[in-house]
């Protein structure tokens, strides 16, 4: 597993390198279970453009938990560990992750941007990334819900996949912020609209239970969010393979 | 017509267990809180709380009101409106003290997000004048203001609940039909509205009153029914159903797709109809099962949630700040299970031992020579609160 790892890396600084080594090592511990990654919706344009045009481009949208702060950030953030991961399990398909990240934006500030960002960036597959803001502002659920409706929708007639992503487990605040009805009306928009949900929030409670990561640690250390980002990337990585019916190299690397 | 006299011990009883879950639910991660209502069917100890409250309120006012007429007895409900509001004033400032030390312990990169919540304390100006007007209302501390509109409003709607009283609930539904129609609530800052919309959920207050004053009685030969029974515990075990797929996601695939369609949103914020009938359904077998004169009641391992049941409002505050208290230990010391069930456990043996105190006092200020306050039941009659 570490030869492909540093194979890919090989060009990156010798810091870079280094820490891929704890990556791959890490690895072994963010297990997610199949429950929480796999289900029964697909992505057929993901699965058309790999299979006719061996091309894949995602948008990622989202807001400030889909970045990492510091001159490493860009590359740490689980949008280019998604890429890395996506470049490595699909080696003759052309994976390409842009960021649309706007901080501090609700879901409806986000759902107005869809259209032009399809526009822009013509994606296969748009990982829509959000809830953690309107959790904070405690938005009206139906108002929140509604412009998820509406994003998704915009999405979808653009001719682009959706995956939703719920927000964060973060034990240290989630008695100021509460997800619970955000994270609900996530998981009931993916079902009606037959979206795959990421369900962060679930997946990083199991990795805080099984100890696989200690989510209640302060400090300024950047190690323990590089880690987690670079599981988050690697699990997308494995739902959009899985939901796609891709061929994939290794398929257990990406877990 | 009236209910018979003498308090129901049973609503003290289910009261203090709802304050239990109440606490055990606003303790993040705890996994104390898997044994609580809200994870085994659509209501939780909101709606019990809440109706519990509304029975009291009228069973308490409802008498002085017959007694010593509408004006005294409605200045002694808004009294106790102000009283309520002081105490969620007071669990306000609790809450700037475990934000503010949230704010500046905490710095974890991964979570620079979530540390946009103390955006609110860069402009103390308007925040802290928006939660004195109940706008702004931090998670948890969403209950009290709704409790403070509802008895606001109670004293025309108890005048009436007693002459008129099919005409009182008819109001309330229509207000809670209405409501629904035409989406009214009350504006939050700094967005939204209101998590619990006093427009529906004072369906569920006012219905508690008119039970209080006779219309569960009136009601008990349909209530009772054993069609009536067997209806609510098919419900009960419907809901325990679809409740059992939002935690083994693999269920899911079982709930047809038309019945999602029809049942979901379950809408907490507007007490859905849904909720609603789980409630009731809770309150038929409950009624049925658990009789007014059941020995239990008197026994001495009842009383703990009897005696918090009785001091309702300030074991209500004291469970927030406990269950702020217990997520402090939780994150300061270890998320061992073992810690989240001694936190649990303390938190509840506190509160009963607060209660306890309480009504120690109580009872002490009743014996002294010269006192008045039996007169003034704004909390005490037979030992419980309003």
């Amino acid at each position: 597993m570490k030869t492909p790892v540093a194979a890919a890396l090989a060009g990156l600084s010798a810091a870079l390198l280094a820490l891929a080594g704890t990556v791959a090592a890490e690895g072994q511990r963010c297990e997610v279970p199949d429950y929480l990654l796999f289900g029964n919706n697909e992505l057929k344009h993901v699965t058309e453009a790999v299979k006719k045009d061996r091309r894949l481009t995602i948008a990622v949208v989202g807001t400030g938990s889909s970045i990492l702060a510091g001159p490493d950030g860009p590359l740490s953030a689980y949008p280019a560990r998604l890429e890395e991961a996506l470049k490595r399990r699909l080696p003759s398909v052309a994976v390409k992750v842009v960021t649309l990240v706007r901080t501090r934006m609700s879901a409806e500030d986000l759902a107005r941007g869809m259209a032009k960002w399809l526009v822009d960036e013509k994606p296969d597959l748009v990982i829509w990334q959000t809830g953690t803001v309107d959790a904070i502002r405690r938005i009206e659920p139906d108002d929140f819900r509604a412009a998820l409706e509406e994003g998704v929708e915009t999405l979808h007639k653009g001719g682009a996949d959706v995956i939703l992503m719920n927000m964060q487990y973060s034990p240290r605040t989630d008695i100021m912020i509460a997800p619970g009805p955000y994270a609900d009306n996530m998981r009931v928009v993916a079902q009606q609209h037959e979206v795959p949900l990421f369900d962060r929030l679930a997946i990083m409670r199991h990795w805080s239970e099984t100890g696989a990561f200690d989510l209640y640690a302060a400090g300024k250390d950047n190690v323990l969010a590089h880690r987690v980002h670079d599981c988050i990337g690697r699990s997308i990585a494995s739902m959009i393979i899985d939901a796609a019916h891709l061929r994939s190299v290794d398929p257990k690397a990406g877990q | 017509m009236h209910a018979p006299t003498g308090r129901d011990l049973r609503l003290d009883f289910f009261r203090g267990i709802a304050l239990w879950l109440i606490f055990l639910d606003h303790i993040p991660s705890n996994l104390v809180a898997w044994g609580t209502i809200r994870n085994y069917g659509f209501s939780d100890a909101t709606e019990i709380f809440v109706f519990v409250s509304g029975y009291t309120a009228a069973f308490v006012y409802g008498k002085e009101m017959r007694e010593r007429g509408f004006i005294i007895a409605g200045a002694h409900i808004l009294r106790r409106a102000w009283q309520i509001y002081v105490a969620h004033v007071f669990l306000f400032a609790i809450y700037l003290a475990e934000i503010s030390y949230v704010a500046t312990s905490f710095e974890n990169p991964l979570y620079a997000e979530e540390m946009n919540i103390l955006d609110f304390l860069k402009q103390p100006d308007v925040t802290i004048v928006q939660a004195l007007l109940l706008k702004f209302k931090p998670s948890n501390m969403d209950v009290l203001p709704l409790y403070i509109i509802l008895l606001l409003l109670f004293p025309p709607i108890l005048w009436l609940l007693q002459f008129r009283s099919s005409l009182a609930l008819g109001a309330s539904v229509l207000l809670y039909v209405l409501t629904w129609h035409f989406n009214w609530n009350m504006p939050s800052y700094p967005s939204g509205h209101w998590y619990f919309n006093p427009f529906a959920w004072q369906l569920l207050f006012v219905f508690g009153a008119w039970c209080a004053l006779g219309g569960a009685q009136r009601l008990s030969r349909v209530s009772q029914s054993p069609v009536t029974v067997s209806i609510a515990a098919a419900y009960l075990l419907f809901a325990f159903v679809i409740s059992l797929t939002w935690y083994l996601p693999g269920m899911s695939q079982y709930v047809p797709h038309w019945l999602e369609e029809l049942i979901y949103p379950i809408d907490k914020v507007n007490l859905d109809v849904l909720r609603f009938a789980h409630f009731l359904a809770l309150a038929v077998l409950t009624v049925r099962f658990v009789p007014r004169d059941w020995p239990l009641l008197k026994s001495w391992w009842a009383w703990p949630p009897i005696v918090c049941g009785q001091h309702s409002l300030e074991i209500f505050c004291l469970g927030v700040f406990l269950s702020f208290a217990a997520h402090f230990a939780m994150v300061e010391v270890s998320t061992a299970v073992w810690v989240q069930f001694v936190a649990s456990g303390v938190g509840i043996v506190v509160m009963v031992a607060v209660a306890g105190l309480l009504g120690w006092y109580k009872r002490a200020e009743e014996r002294s020579p010269g006192s008045r306050r039996r007169k003034t039941p704004d909390a005490d009659l037979a030992g419980g609160e309003a």
